[in-house]
C-alpha cells in the first residue's frame, strides 16, 4: 500500500518538476501501478490540472499529452485512422474499461514496463517524448534512460510519417498482461519491428528491407517468466511478426 | 485538505487525507453499494461514475476527484431499475457481491451505446468479473431488456 503526506494539483509545469525534484515526492498518473507499491510518499504531484488530456493534431505530429487515458487512445478517431486502428488493438485488452478510462498514456511509456502494449506500439511508430529537463528525446532512447530521472513527461510526438503499422499482441487469458506484443511499422527508414513483453520492456530493430521472422526473432532476446518461457515467446514472436508481416 | 465533490447530486465539502482513495471517501458517505473486491485495479466491483465516466474508484485519489461529479449505484437506482430486473430473472447471480459495479458499468455502456451487440457488450464489461457465475445469465439478461426495449417481448 502507498501512502502521501501531501496532494498538490500542480498550476504548472514548472511547479510539477520544481516538486519532483525532491526523492520522496512522486508523479501521479493513473496510479494503477503505483498504488501496488509499498511505499510511503511526501507528496503526490497531479498533473490532472494542466490540460495535458487532449490529442492534439499538427501537420508533423500526433501530440499525445501525458494525461491522455488508454480509452482515449482507443476511441480517438484520426490517431486510429492513422494507425489503422494499431492504437486501439494495443490496448483494448487491457484489463476493462473503466481501467482504461484511468491508467495513462503517460504513466505507460514513463514507468517503461516490461509488460507495456502500449510502449511497444509507441516504439515503432518512432515517437519522441516530450520532457521537463531533458528536453524532446527519442523514445527509443528514453526506454534506455535511468529510471532514477526526475524529468516530467509532457507529452508523446508520434512523427505522421509512417507508412502503416500493425499491432499484435498474444495473451494467455483475455484482460491478463501479454505473454508478448509485436508492432510493426513500414517508414520512411524502412521497417521498425517493435518487440515487447519478452518479458524485458520493448525494443526495436529498424532495417531497409523487410527482414524474415527468424530474422527478427533472432535480433531480440527473450526470457522466462511464470506467464511463458523464453522458447515459448520465440515461438509466438516468429508467428506474430509474419502475420503482421502480411497484413502490412 | 479540503475538498468539494457532488456526490450523487448533493454537494459535499469535507476535510480529507491527502491520501484518501475515493472508494474510502463514497463508502464514508454511507454509499455502500461501492464494494472493495480485489485491491489490484482489476475487478470492476469498486466502479463509479466520475463526471459521467466508469472508473475504478480504488484507484483514483479523493483529492483528484475534488471539483468533480460522482455517482454511484445510489444515486442511480431509477437508471438501474430499467434493466436489473432482467438480469434477476435469468438467475444470473448468485452471491450479488459483483452486482453494483456491474450495474454501474452497465449503466455506463448503455448511455454510450444504446443498442449494443453481444460483442460490445462483452468488450465493455469484460472488467467487471463475477467469481459465482460464467457471465452467460448477465449476457441474457442484457439481451432480454434490449429486446423489450426494441418492443419485443419479455420473457
Amino acid at each position: 500500500m502507498i501512502t502521501f503526506k501531501n496532494y498538490v494539483r500542480a498550476e504548472s509545469l514548472e511547479e510539477a518538476y520544481e516538486l519532483n525534484q525532491k526523492k520522496n515526492n512522486v508523479i501521479v498518473g493513473g496510479m494503477m501501478w503505483l498504488k501496488m507499491m509499498d511505499k510511503n510518499f511526501g507528496t503526490a504531484i497531479d498533473l490532472s490540472g494542466l490540460g495535458l488530456d487532449t490529442i492534439e493534431e499538427d501537420d508533423e505530429y500526433f501530440r499525445i499529452g501525458a494525461m491522455v487515458t488508454l480509452r482515449q487512445l482507443e476511441l480517438h478517431e484520426a490517431f486510429n485512422a492513422y494507425t489503422k486502428c494499431a492504437a486501439k488493438h494495443s490496448v483494448e485488452h487491457i484489463v476493462g474499461v473503466q481501467f482504461r478510462n484511468t491508467a495513462t498514456v503517460g504513466g505507460s511509456i514513463y514507468g517503461r514496463f516490461g509488460f507495456s502494449d502500449v510502449l511497444t506500439l509507441f516504439l515503432a511508430l518512432r515517437a519522441k517524448v516530450e520532457l521537463v529537463g531533458a528536453g524532446i528525446v527519442d523514445l527509443a532512447e528514453f526506454t534506455e534512460m535511468s529510471r532514477k530521472d526526475r524529468d516530467v513527461l509532457v507529452r508523446i510526438l508520434v512523427p505522421k510519417d509512417t507508412e502503416s503499422v500493425v499491432y499484435l499482441s498474444q495473451r494467455n487469458i483475455s484482460t491478463d498482461f501479454p505473454v508478448l506484443a509485436v508492432a510493426v511499422a513500414k517508414t520512411p527508414e524502412g521497417c521498425c519491428y517493435s518487440v515487447g513483453a519478452r518479458p524485458h520492456y520493448a525494443k526495436i530493430v529498424t532495417s531497409k528491407e523487410p527482414m524474415s521472422a527468424e530474422e527478427v526473432v533472432n535480433a531480440f532476446s527473450f526470457g522466462s517468466n511464470t506467464r511463458a518461457s523464453r522458447e515459448y515467446r520465440k515461438k509466438v514472436c516468429e508467428v506474430l511478426v509474419k502475420r503482421a508481416g502480411e497484413m502490412l | 485538505m479540503e475538498i468539494k465533490i457532488t456526490l450523487n447530486g448533493k454537494l459535499l465539502t469535507r476535510e480529507i487525507e491527502a491520501d484518501m482513495l475515493l472508494i474510502d471517501f463514497v463508502r464514508s458517505e454511507g454509499c455502500y453499494s461501492v464494494k472493495r473486491g480485489c485491491e489490484t485495479s482489476n475487478c470492476g466491483l469498486c466502479t463509479v461514475l466520475m463526471d459521467g465516466t466508469p472508473v475504478l474508484s480504488c484507484s483514483v485519489l479523493a483529492a483528484r476527484a475534488n471539483g468533480h461529479k460522482i455517482d454511484t449505484l445510489e444515486g442511480l437506482t431509477a437508471e438501474a431499475e430499467e434493466f436489473v430486473g432482467f438480469i434477476a430473472d435469468q438467475g444470473a447471480e448468485q452471491c450479488g457481491f459483483c452486482n453494483p459495479g456491474f450495474v454501474m458499468n452497465t449503466i455506463a455502456l448503455l448511455r454510450e451505446n444504446p443498442d449494443p451487440t453481444d460483442e460490445e457488450i462483452k468488450k465493455f464489461l469484460v472488467g467487471n468479473l463475477c467469481r459465482c457465475s460464467g457471465y452467460e445469465g448477465q449476457l441474457r439478461g442484457i439481451r432480454a431488456f434490449l429486446e423489450y426495449r426494441r418492443g419485443g417481448n419479455h420473457e
